[in-house]
């Protein structure tokens, strides 16, 4: 089977989006923006203005911190970019979706397919996964510039947010689709099925100290 | 005795930062070469296709071929008769020096905050970081300049065992790891897994940290009972059906390698770590009349590494 391969705008049409299948190849064109921790504090907990104007802007969140630097004349160099897992990030996504428009949602790992449902579905997004992961050379090839660099006073170059225009920047996975399906319970389903897990497993036995976690429990020793 | 001169060291530190962040060590590339032309699931192709193409393209431009460039560390190793210029002192600031200025030249990601108040100097330097870390050889004038930028999030894991989980409870812990780190590719797999086994605690987990990143893909350990359960433990996590991202696939194991220190007559304690498809070390020996050879495999598990004697049996021998 081949992969399909899919050109799309970070302000896509609701069309484009309800297009994508889960494990389609994506190669996005125009800004996008990086949005993690630090920006969902300082935008949604210390109520600072988003520094863009969202989603006209771009409607495309990477959950990134690029390997760049900020040159003493103001210019930028960007040399590798690769995402960070997003799981992470739940507890801010349905607000900063709410408030920033995003229709795609980058990163490593993708969401649970509850998240899809209670909150990308009914805003008409979908989540793109990074390829890897580790793609960032390839990744870095797809910004064509790096437009401006806000909050790093505040934040720091891992945490700021970077606006850049990706030119076919790619490749990313389609991880979640307007069902609210996620590509990778599909697969962790696929495996479960297989047999192989429990075949790997046949003859181990659990460890002879318990941890907390094993339990939650806690009037239950660990012995 | 000669010194080795500190601006060496340092110019070939940065050389080193470079290297490690940009060029794919061979034994790995060819370690995921293989897996990628027998793996069959569709998607892991795919990836296992595009890291591939990553390789060179990161090679090709000189940027680094992860965006996230991991926590740059040191391993220095010194033949019995090295000396630094200006001292140990100096070196450490010399390694902290090129730590700071490849950030900024490759560039790399500034990943090193304080775990408390975020703070980031922007330069991968801080509170005991980066980590270096010693060793030492009995024969020698040379110094070994090893960094490796390991991620630092996912794929690692610790466990007290006790010699009645024997070799059942320690599969059963491995593939426990695996199976937690390896759904949705947090471990960023195919990775070449670390076990530490024995030791005290904190060694046990640096026994498996530097078997994953110390050692090359394609090493062995010299005890050929351990050798086999290297080789066993590779096909039992490529046998679980997950590949790479947790897709679908057989390649979840590109290397297993297995250290192990003298512990506790109680315990058993264990470590795992993965090093990821970004696994990135670079090596230099440099002596003192100026020469600097690069190479890939840090060489760290030497007889002398591993020995078990109360002394040096070479030596002993030599004195006697």
């Amino acid at each position: 089977m081949s992969v399909r391969e899919v050109r799309l705008s970070t302000t896509p049409t609701p069309e484009a989006i309800a297009d994508l299948r889960l494990g389609d190849v994506v190669y996005l064109d125009g800004l996008m923006y990086t949005a993690r921790e630090g920006v969902y504090m300082r935008a949604l907990e210390d109520r600072a203005n988003i520094p863009m104007e969202l989603p006209a802007e771009s409607a495309a969140n990477f959950h990134c911190s690029p390997a760049a630097r900020i040159n003493a004349d103001g210019s930028f160099d960007m040399g590798a970019v690769t995402a960070t897992a997003s799981f992470r990030f739940a507890k801010w996504l349905p607000e900063w979706m709410e408030k920033s428009g995003a229709k795609l949602i980058v990163g490593k790992g993708g969401m649970t397919s509850k998240d899809y449902k209670s909150y990308f579905v009914p805003n008409g997004a979908i989540y793109l996964s990074t390829v890897g992961y580790g793609t960032g050379a390839l990744l870095g090839r797809g910004v064509e510039k790096v437009e401006a660099v806000h909050w790093n006073k505040e934040l720091g170059l891992a945490q700021a947010m970077w606006v850049i225009r990706c030119n076919k920047m790619g490749p990313f996975i389609v991880a979640s689709d307007l069902d609210g399906d996620c590509l990778f319970e599909r697969e962790n389903a696929r495996i479960a099925e297989s047999g192989a897990v429990q075949a790997a497993y046949a003859g181990t036995k659990p460890a002879v100290l318990k941890r907390y976690g094993e339990s939650d429990d806690r009037s239950d020793e660990v012995i | 005795m000669t010194e080795t001169p500190l601006a060496l060291l340092e110019s070939t530190a940065e050389t080193l930062m470079d290297k490690a962040a940009i060029e794919i060590p061979q034994d790995y590339l060819d370690g995921l070469q293989a897996a990628a032309d027998d793996e069959d699931g569709d998607l892991s192709s795919f990836v296992l296709k595009a890291m591939l193409e990553n390789y060179e393209a990161a090679k090709e431009d000189r940027r680094a071929m992860c965006g996230d460039t991991g926590v740059p560390r040191w391993f220095v190793k010194m033949g019995n008769e090295a000396r630094v210029e200006g001292g140990m002192c100096a070196l450490e600031d010399a390694l902290r020096r090129a730590t700071a200025k490849a950030t900024n030249g490759v560039p790399l990601r500034p990943n090193r905050v304080h775990p408390l108040w975020r703070t980031d100097h922007d330069n991968n330097c801080g509170i005991g970081a980066p980590e270096i870390e010693y060793a030492f050889e009995p024969e020698g004038d040379w110094i070994d300049l090893i960094t490796v930028h390991k991620g630092g999030l996912f794929g690692t894991d610790y466990r007290m065992l006790f010699p009645s989980d024997g070799i059942q409870g320690i599969k059963r812990f491995y593939l426990d790891s695996l199976m937690a780190f390896g759904k949705r590719g947090l471990a960023c797999q195919p990775a070449i897994i670390g076990i530490g086994l024995g030791g005290s605690k904190d060694i046990c987990m640096t026994l498996g940290k530097r078997a994953s990143v110390l050692r090359t893909v394609g090493s062995k350990n010299p005890d050929p009972r351990i050798a086999e359960l290297e080789a066993e433990f590779k096909e039992l996590g490529n046998s679980i059906g997950m590949g790479a991202m947790g897709f679908v696939g057989k390649n979840m194991v590109v290397q297993c390698n297995i250290e192990v220190g003298y512990c506790h007559t109680g315990g058993m304690p264990m470590s795992v770590h993965a090093f990821c498809l970004s696994s990135r070390r670079a090596v230099a020996r440099i002596w003192p009349d100026g020469r600097v050879e690069y190479r890939t495999d840090p060489d760290w598990f030497t007889p002398y590494m591993r020995r078990e004697g109360v002394e040096w049996a070479p030596r002993v021998e030599a004195a006697e």
